[in-house]
């Protein structure tokens, strides 16, 4: 039995956790640069604001309703990531970080001790006070259904109270038929087109196709998913897709890791993995988060959890930056003396290929010197935030300057620490 | 690694770490930064820093974070005989919380941490 847990608007949420003022509010996100709506509040969302949406264009009418907007605040996004998969890893014998934002339980023995309702309860109760994230829980024996179910979870908040276990066979049909096709993991507007073509509009008739028809039709992907979409588990844990906004490597160790060097291995290894994920979403990325933990359960060790941001000057592709980036962020928090049970690299605030002027940056940038070059310049920015940077400089200020609704770093840095009042 | 213990071992300890002291739940633990000067009944001074804890239930007497109009603000909490949030300062009025939906707590103040000098 699975679980899916996510966190509503997570963006949009976490920037309003340290701004009280902003509750009731519409709050919107913008993309690096500033360019696009990357995530928007229900309230946002109700004034008819959508994602993708440039953020020029609809600049008037977000002042016009008053709508509180911010550039990606990453640093604060994966802190409050990592909260919350930590609070998920001490509830659930096994949790996945499947995205920044959501995350695979698995459930085995949970309906032992208690209703896997008043489980799914009890995360969401948990995320709320602790974390001050509201999360929907989707319950089911399936990974795709238990995607269904936190969809159904989320469109009905008030019916539902943001927990839908989805075991009996009676409401999965019932919940399948009522859905389109296009809304199914890992089906997508292209592939819906061509179910459609072929009679399977809902969900259900989806699940209901012969294999065979399916099988001829499409890839293996789409056979698995109709066989989960009758619940038998196709997708094992551990297993999945990447994501778009953030691209995350992170794995458990199957055994526990005390030496230095070998989780250094493991951090270059999904540093690496990640950044030919990168490459592969022709992205560029400049911030590279990396986490390490101990295991809540383990009674042979303290526990210990620990993630570092660094931010590069200038958004690479290279596996180079990356692992130097994702191994500065470990020489940060880690910590000898503790049996470690996971590690993960998560890389944001992407760039597309199509910026210009980052080809302009790699002819100022010859390959052999690169190294002593980043050196100084990184230790000179280690003292002063931007004191030094590359020949595109120019470049450099305009991003700086497209990024001025930057929230605090509230999590992560003394000096933006959230204030409170003494009356 | 594999060799036979070292006799020292069972003296090796670690170097004190106020984490351990200061922060019994990470994922639920904020840091807060005080402000303002109304402080004589708490003993929290404009700047100090403040260990919060979302994990913990207020009791009686807690310093509790609380949202106000908007705005992060320190008081006591009061569960009996009446369910009230004291202001920190002398000369400021209770306030009354006519329904315990009404009032939003972020965290319970576990440690107050300020400079000697």
């Amino acid at each position: 039995m699975y679980a899916l847990v996510d966190v509503n608007t997570f963006y949009a949420s976490c920037e309003t956790v340290f701004r009280p003022d902003l509750k009731g509010r519409p709050v919107v996100v913008l993309s690096n640069n500033d360019g696009c709506v990357i995530s928007l509040n229900r309230e946002a969302k109700a004034l008819g604001f959508r994602m993708a949406s440039p953020w020029f264009k609809i600049r008037p009418q977000l002042q016009q309703h008053n709508v509180a907007v911010f550039s990606s605040n990453y640093a604060l996004y994966a802190d409050l990531s990592r909260r919350v998969m930590e609070t998920l890893e001490e509830m659930a014998p096994r949790v996945e970080n499947y995205s920044i934002d959501e995350a695979f339980l698995d459930l085995s023995g949970v309906a032992n001790c208690m209703p896997l309702k008043t489980f799914g309860h009890q995360v969401r109760n948990r995320l709320q006070k602790e974390v001050h994230l509201s999360v929907g829980v989707g319950i089911a024996p399936t990974k795709t259904l238990a995607k269904l179910a936190n969809l159904a979870a989320k469109r009905w908040p008030q019916q539902t109270g943001g927990v839908v276990e989805l075991t009996s066979p009676r409401h999965q049909r019932q919940l399948l038929h009522y859905l389109p096709v296009e809304e199914v993991w890992g089906v997508g507007g292209r592939l819906a087109k061509k179910l459609n073509l072929m009679g399977i509009t809902n969900a259900l008739q989806l699940a209901e196709a012969p294999t065979a028809l399916i099988r001829k039709h499409f890839s293996v992907v789409m056979e698995r998913t109709a066989r989960e979409l009758r619940g038998e588990p196709c997708l094992a844990f551990d297993e999945f897709p990447p994501t778009k906004q953030h691209i995350l490597c992170s794995r458990s160790f199957s055994e526990r890791v005390t030496d230095y060097m070998a989780m250094r291995e493991a951090v270059s290894t999904y540093a690496a993995r990640a950044a030919e994920k990168l490459r592969r979403e022709h992205q560029y990325c400049r911030e590279i988060n990396t986490f390490i933990r101990t295991s809540p359960h383990d009674s042979r060790g303290a526990w210990y959890s620990n993630g570092a941001s660094y931010t590069l000057q200038i958004p690479t592709q290279d596996t180079r930056d990356i692992t130097a980036a994702a191994l500065r962020c470990l020489d940060a928090i880690w910590r000898p003396d503790h049996r470690y049970m996971k590690a993960g690299v998560i890389l944001g605030d992407f760039f597309s290929q199509g910026v210009a002027q980052l080809h302009l940056f790699d002819a100022f940038q010859p390959r052999h010197n690169s190294e002593k070059l980043m050196k100084v310049c990184d230790d000179l920015n280690k003292k002063a935030r931007n004191t030094l940077w590359f020949a595109g400089q120019g470049i450099q200020q305009e991003w700086a300057m497209k990024r001025e609704m930057l929230s605090p770093a509230w999590t992560t840095r003394i000096a933006d620490l959230p204030r409170v009042r003494i009356s | 690694m594999g060799a036979f213990p070292s006799p020292a071992q069972d003296y090796v300890e670690q170097r004190i770490d106020l984490n351990t002291l200061l922060v019994k739940h990470p994922s639920a633990t904020w840091f807060v930064r005080a402000s303002g000067h109304a402080m004589s009944d708490a003993n929290i001074h404009d700047g100090d820093l403040l260990v919060v804890d979302s994990a913990l239930s207020a009791r009686e007497g807690s310093i509790v974070i609380v949202s106000v109009d908007g705005e992060f603000s320190v008081r006591k909490l009061q569960l009996h005989p009446t369910l009230r949030l004291l202001p920190m300062s002398p000369n400021r009025p209770a306030v009354e919380v006519n329904e315990e939906e009404n009032l939003e707590i972020f965290g319970v103040v576990t440690w107050i941490i300020y400079a000697a000098a």
